[in-house]
């Protein structure tokens, strides 16, 4: 066997420019080397940070944004391509060495049809315009495209998300490259459509045998996909093994933390007897959209308990915390909270009513004033529902650090200098200073790395433990719905198609949504996929 | 999204575009009522008899009210009758058609060269961006957007016509030139109207494109191994359109109203030069006319290139 892909010692560098201090140099990967023989699937797995993209794309020898080559070499085929120049490199990349990048939708041009994109490089290596279309129609089929034939003419926004995943697998695939380089391919993706691109993407590498470098943060995913797996951290391998290896008999205890992490289960509580929020028949639209998002909602919420929203983009989770709060006022039902109706617009709440409903949200960068203190940013809260200032206001913003487990020293730093957990937490204690019975989360851990999201999560149960707080949890994540619910509402194209205490949700008999989306959380163990599939392709002939 | 609504923004961008220069007839009316004195004054001079310009205001019906000669002459303009000059009588709609015509000559001459060679130079300055054809483009464009138009003219006067007497000084046109002898007259104006509006629209390619090669679509071109001006040309520039076509448009309309001076300069018969003799008479009718052309083609430029940028976008060219 001969070693397609040989990367020694590779060292990448860039310069980091910090707020407020001098630019300095900083290195990405410290001397990583990996060997990849023809036909196999690699995948590399890592947190955010762990140099898992910069090294994919280092196998074409491109550095993102400003990410610098500085040492080691890059052998394809027993050629260094890092000493091609850029003719050579151009002849390799598009060609040889294929990418598919996370976000398909953001990498094909808007103004141009998919099968021009499709088709580029394969005509620029000298393929007849015929022959081209051809390859690339049979590679829409193979990846189960609808409409194979046409939909090449098509542009970009006019097919879905999933399907625009399939074109760029296809774009990568078509001038017959030796290695593919995926990068997140599915991550954007709901989980029900990830389950059929994975599959897609699986059986065009096993046919076309291509090798491929299979870039994820989601251990479970890249189980169904690679041979081998190389776990990184801070830009160094952490261990490397055939798959089964990875997943089963982890060395290292951090590659054993990553496949353990998805797993929690947290007791649920009781059912309570009482309700904190009472959401009866809420329906709700955008103004100027003629579409109910929300079609005649009814939950409960018990004081102290936690209420986890699931179901995909687009099924009304996002907006029922808009109209929970006030920001879109619902066009029918009624919203109570602790017995009393809730005014529906914002504008008619007293203050109480608003201090004692908060909110974090996914992105923590952006629900944060980047030119404000995370002590000023805490501190508001505090001075604007309860008139504290001076060393009392200071004494319950340091409380406030502990509980989130920062400690005082951050008081006085910028959000630029966290990290993501950090900036989370951050928000967790901006919201927990206005003393709420009731927090609304919304998505508060997607963007966050899985052992990072643990922590979240451990955070807000303990929390909920000593403060006695409501949580309305939103999320798409079933893993994380375990680790956190008590009770279970399944969302699906503005409607509750299931909802009751965690234990009966999730057990059969199931309702078709719930089944799906349950089937479709990826299990960390090999075949799995296959084994979903197989029993999809039964129950559709079985009709 | 149906198809129908690429239509409808159309329609209305178009529709927006009349009620815009409705509103801007009443402006430029409003604004020569209350210019102080009095046309009939400034026809008879300041010894005239009560009784006559009393005469004279009856028959240019200046004695009715606002309103009324607003509308009067709105519906003749929508006639094409914008009035009489009175100054020396003659139909303004008629003598102003021929230096119209030489305006736009002169305005599209300029916009021939001036259009792609800021095109060209603004997809060079992103090929070499921070190199020297990059600052050299970018220097040479600054200094000349930064010059007077007039002292532009006097330099290009001073050096091509007198100097090397390449080119006559003045731009002198008549019915019964040939095409070859009116550009060879109109060179030097075309000449600075060229220098004059390159800088903002090759800056403004530049930026746009620019722009653009932020996007993942372009990480994605550069990882298929395209050429580097292939990218530019091919993948950056087709989705900067919209905002280069807005600077485009907004120049060719300063083309026609802006180079007053130029025209001046030159003694070019155009509209610039119509105007200001006429502004120096305080002949009210024709700089109501001229002012209402200059809104028509001002307004007409922009609503073009919201029409382009509207077409533009794939998302409303091909609905889903």
């Amino acid at each position: 066997m001969t070693d397609l892909l040989e990367i020694r010692n590779l060292k990448i560098g860039a310069t980091s420019y910090p707020p407020g201090e001098p630019p300095r140099e900083v290195t990405l990967v410290h001397g990583l080397s990996l060997t990849l023989a023809k036909g196999r699937v690699m995948g590399l797995i890592g947190e955010s940070g762990a140099g898992k993209s910069t090294i994919g794309l280092a196998a074409m020898a491109y550095g993102r944004g400003g990410a610098q080559i500085t040492g080691g070499e890059v052998l394809l085929n027993g050629i260094d391509i890092l000493q091609s120049g850029p003719a050579g490199l151009r002849a390799l990349r598009g060609k040889r060495v294929t990418y598919v990048a996370q976000s398909a939708a953001a990498a094909f041009n808007p103004s141009r049809r998919l099968m021009h994109q499709v088709i580029e490089t394969t005509l620029a290596a000298g393929v007849p315009l015929a022959e081209a279309e051809a390859r690339a129609v049979a590679l829409f089929r193979k990846l189960g495209l609808p409409n194979p034939e046409t939909i090449g003419r098509r542009y970009p926004h006019q097919v879905s998300g999933g399907q625009l995943q399939r074109v760029m697998t296809a774009m990568a695939l078509c001038p017959g490259p030796e290695l593919v380089v995926f990068d997140e391919p599915t991550t954007a993706l709901d989980v029900t459509t990830q389950i059929d691109v994975l599959a897609a993407i699986k059986e065009a590498i096993r046919d076309t045998g291509v090798a491929a470098l299979y870039i994820t943060h989601d251990l479970a995913v890249v189980a169904q996909v690679a041979d081998e797996i190389m776990v990184l951290r801070n830009g160094r391998m952490v261990e490397c093994g055939e798959t089964s290896q990875i997943i089963h008999s982890p060395r290292e205890a951090y590659t054993s933390d990553l496949v353990s992490v998805r797993q929690k289960d947290h007791p649920a509580k009781p059912p309570g007897t009482t309700a904190l929020l009472s959401i009866r028949g809420v329906t709700a639209r955008y103004p100027g959209v003629p579409v109910d998002v929300l079609k005649g909602i009814t939950l409960d919420l018990a004081p102290g308990q936690t209420l986890a929203v699931v179901g995909e983009s687009g099924s009304g989770k996002s907006t029922l915390a808009r109209a929970i709060t006030g920001l879109l006022p619902p066009s029918q039902g009624e919203i109570f909270f602790d017995g009393r109706a809730l005014p529906p617009k914002l504008a008619g709440r007293s203050p109480d009513d608003l201090r004692e409903l908060q909110m974090i949200y996914q992105m923590a960068d952006t629900a944060m004033n980047p030119r404000q203190t995370v002590g000023t940013i805490i501190g508001r809260p505090l001075q604007f529902y309860f008139g504290l200032r001076g060393a009392e206001k200071r004494k319950r913003i340091l409380e406030l650090l502990e509980e989130i487990e920062l400690g005082a020293g951050f008081a006085d730093r910028y959000p630029a200098e966290l990290s993501g957990g950090q900036k989370q937490r951050v928000c967790i204690a901006r919201a927990l200073a206005a003393k709420p019975r009731l927090i609304l989360c919304d998505e508060v851990t997607s963007a966050l790395d899985p052992l990072v999201a643990d922590g979240i999560l451990k955070l807000l149960l303990d929390l909920q433990r000593e403060e006695g707080v409501a949580y309305l949890f939103i999320t798409h994540d079933l893993a994380t719905v375990r680790a956190i619910a008590d009770q279970i509402a399944v969302m699906y194209r503005g409607k509750v198609v299931r909802s009751g205490p965690k234990a009966e949700v999730l057990a059969p008999p199931f309702d078709d949504y719930t089944d799906l989306l349950l089937s479709s959380a990826p299990e960390m163990r090999q075949g799995w996929l296959e084994e979903v599939i197989a029993h999809r392709k039964m129950a559709a002939g079985g009709n | 999204m149906n198809a129908g609504s690429l239509l409808g923004l159309v329609a209305q961008r178009i529709a927006l575009g009349l009620v815009l220069l409705l509103a801007a007839s009443a402006l430029i009316f409003a604004g020569t009522q209350i210019l102080p004195g009095d046309v009939a004054q400034s026809i008879l001079g300041q010894s005239a008899t009560p009784q006559a310009l009393a005469n004279l205001r009856a028959e240019l019906g200046l004695d009715q009210p606002a309103l009324t000669r607003y509308f009067s002459w709105l519906a003749g303009a929508l006639q094409g009758d914008l009035g009489n000059a009175l100054s020396n009588g003659q139909d303004i709609a008629t003598s102003m058609s021929h230096r119209l015509g030489n305006t736009l000559f002169l305005a599209g001459t300029a916009a021939i060269i001036a259009v792609p060679l800021a095109l060209i130079l603004g997809l060079v300055s992103v090929r070499y961006q921070g190199r020297w054809p990059d600052k050299v483009i970018s220097g040479v464009t600054l200094a000349t957007v930064s010059v007077p138009e007039f002292m532009l003219g006097y330099i290009a006067m001073f050096l091509l016509a007198v100097q090397f007497q390449v080119f006559p000084s003045v731009s002198t046109i008549y019915d019964g030139m040939s095409l070859g002898e009116q550009l060879q007259a109109i060179a030097l104006p075309a000449l600075v109207m060229v220098l004059v509006v390159l800088g903002h629209m090759m800056r403004m390619t530049r930026a746009a494109i620019l722009n653009v090669m932020q996007s993942a679509y372009i990480e994605t071109a550069e990882l298929k191994g395209l050429r580097r001006f292939t990218i530019i040309s091919r993948h950056a520039l087709p989705n900067a359109i919209a905002p280069i076509v807005n600077v485009v448009m907004l120049n060719l309309a300063y083309l026609v109203v802006g180079v007053v001076v130029v025209e001046v300069v030159f003694v070019y018969p155009g509209m610039g030069q119509y105007l200001v003799d006429h502004v120096s008479k305080r002949d009210v009718p024709v700089v109501q006319a001229c002012g209402l052309v200059f809104a028509a083609v001002y307004i007409g430029m922009n609503m073009i290139a919201d029409i382009v940028a509207l077409l533009a976008n794939p998302r409303l060219r091909h609905p889903k």
